[in-house]
């Protein structure tokens, strides 16, 4: 497979990077690990006249850990995310969830900027941002801009990002509490089936918070208000897991495809979340 | 058709120049521009992990990088790994382990374990499971490939206590 005929340009500097969009518009798409840009394009399912190599650009590889929040490069890889041992200390889910991704190979080559920039609705770590309330830095001519991951999505891959910027980095709330990335798929390097986020604090045996996020179960990643709420207060027993579920179900919307039947996802993602709710809790 | 890209790279210690269209696949790049028959092509869709080869210290699956991503960097198939008359201790470990039958997925399961093994020299059956879950065999049934990376693993880690 070979995808059809582009230009292809390596700038130094992000200056470079954002004078070829600027140029060629939607014609133009900047590529970090490729692990999902070149697939599509060789199945000429993206069309791409222009393609942007962001290896040289420098300054997104790097994870730094502050005291309230922790920033991640977009060029940070998924196998630098399950190698770094502070990152595993401070928010334990990036690296559970990073685990679940794609396979060695492509854990080397993806990054995190990627994963979250491309809309998929089947990447993983769009739904976990969402659990996390983090936020996206956004660069474009005008300068940078934050966009909550909460509000970032709009459908299959349409994000709040305009043409012209580019992601730079992700910024996390240091999570609090217990924690789990539960995904069901049908082999690895297959998207989810369902797969959900859930960060949850106990206090004195009740739950204080939880924050829970859905992937692969609507055309974007769905964060569940509702079904965070419905734990909230609870001591997390099975009539609190049930109605987290029936919340959850209520803001989620499958669609019928080769993963299954929509009553099937409906199914699998209340086992998932279930799963994923007393794991968190386990560790609250 | 785009313009054509001057490409370096570095194959197997030996440094090559060309001149390729930047939709060129790393994988035709070395089979077909090349001569490097050692990766193969398999699903062609980044899932069967036929075509690893080793691009500056990590394994990257070839028919997902573009050569233009590569210039500039140095690879290794395993054509660089080892040769009939210098067998690399995996390359021995398969064949006397039965790690292979049809042989299609070797090439990239030999030189996608040679980093696994530097990066844990001596993985447990479940490591080495996660470590090469990016490679598809269709013969095998796994189990004689998980025998032949231990016992690869056991053989290095004792040339490397013996040379100590």
């Amino acid at each position: 497979m070979i995808p059809a005929a582009f230009e292809y340009y390596r700038p130094k500097d992000m200056a470079g990077v954002l004078s070829i969009l600027e140029e060629h518009g939607d014609d133009a798409r900047v590529m970090a690990g490729g692990h999902s840009l070149i697939p599509m394009m060789k199945l000429r399912m993206a069309d791409v006249p222009h393609l942007i190599d962001l290896q040289d650009v420098g300054g997104m590889s790097d994870i730094e850990i502050g005291s309230d929040s922790l920033r991640i490069g977009a060029m940070v890889t998924q196998s630098q995310i399950i190698e770094h041992a502070e990152l595993a200390q401070v928010a334990p889910i990036l690296r559970e969830a990073a685990l679940q991704i794609a396979d060695p190979q492509v854990r080397y080559m993806g990054t995190v900027g990627g994963n979250v920039a491309n809309g998929d609705p089947g990447n993983d770590m769009p739904g976990l941002m969402q659990c996390l309330d983090a936020s996206f830095t956004v660069v474009g001519p005008d300068g940078e801009r934050d966009i909550a991951a909460r509000d970032f999505y709009e459908a299959a891959y349409m994000t709040a990002r305009e043409d012209e910027e580019v992601l730079t980095a992700v910024t996390v709330p240091l999570p609090k509490g217990g924690y789990a990335y539960e995904k069901q798929k049908r082999k690895i390097g297959d998207y989810a089936t369902a797969a959900a986020a859930v960060q949850i604090v106990k206090e004195g045996g009740a739950c204080a918070s939880a924050s829970i996020a859905m992937t692969n179960l609507s055309d974007t990643p769905v964060y569940s208000e509702a079904a965070g709420a419905a734990l909230v207060g609870t001591s997390v027993d099975d009539a609190a897991l049930k109605a987290a579920v029936s919340a959850m179900l209520e803001d989620i919307d499958p669609a019928d495809d080769n993963r299954g039947p929509v009553a099937f996802k409906n199914h699998v993602a209340g086992v998932i979340l279930r799963r994923a709710i007393e794991r968190a809790w386990s560790r609250a | 058709m785009s313009k054509k890209m001057h490409i370096k790279l570095k194959v197997n210690g030996k440094d090559e120049e060309f001149l390729a269209e930047p939709r060129e696949l790393l994988i035709y790049t070395l089979r077909e521009r090349l001569n490097i028959t050692g990766p193969h092509i398999g699903c062609e869709t980044s899932h069967c992990g036929a075509c690893t080869v080793t691009i500056n210290g990590k394994s990257v699956k070839s028919c997902t990088m573009f050569a233009a991503q590569a210039d500039g960097a140095e690879v290794t198939t395993i054509e660089g790994i080892g040769g009939p008359d210098d067998l690399h201790p995996l390359q021995t470990a398969f064949k006397e382990h039965h790690g292979l039958q049809c042989g299609y997925c070797t090439p990239g399961m030999i030189t996608r374990a040679t980093k696994l093994l530097e990066e844990n020299p001596n993985p447990t059956e479940e490591e080495i499971r996660f470590g090469m879950a990016g490679n598809i065999c269709r013969c095998t049934g796994y189990q004689n490939i998980i025998k032949s990376i231990q016992a690869a693993a056991a053989e290095m880690n004792a040339a490397k206590e013996a040379a100590e």
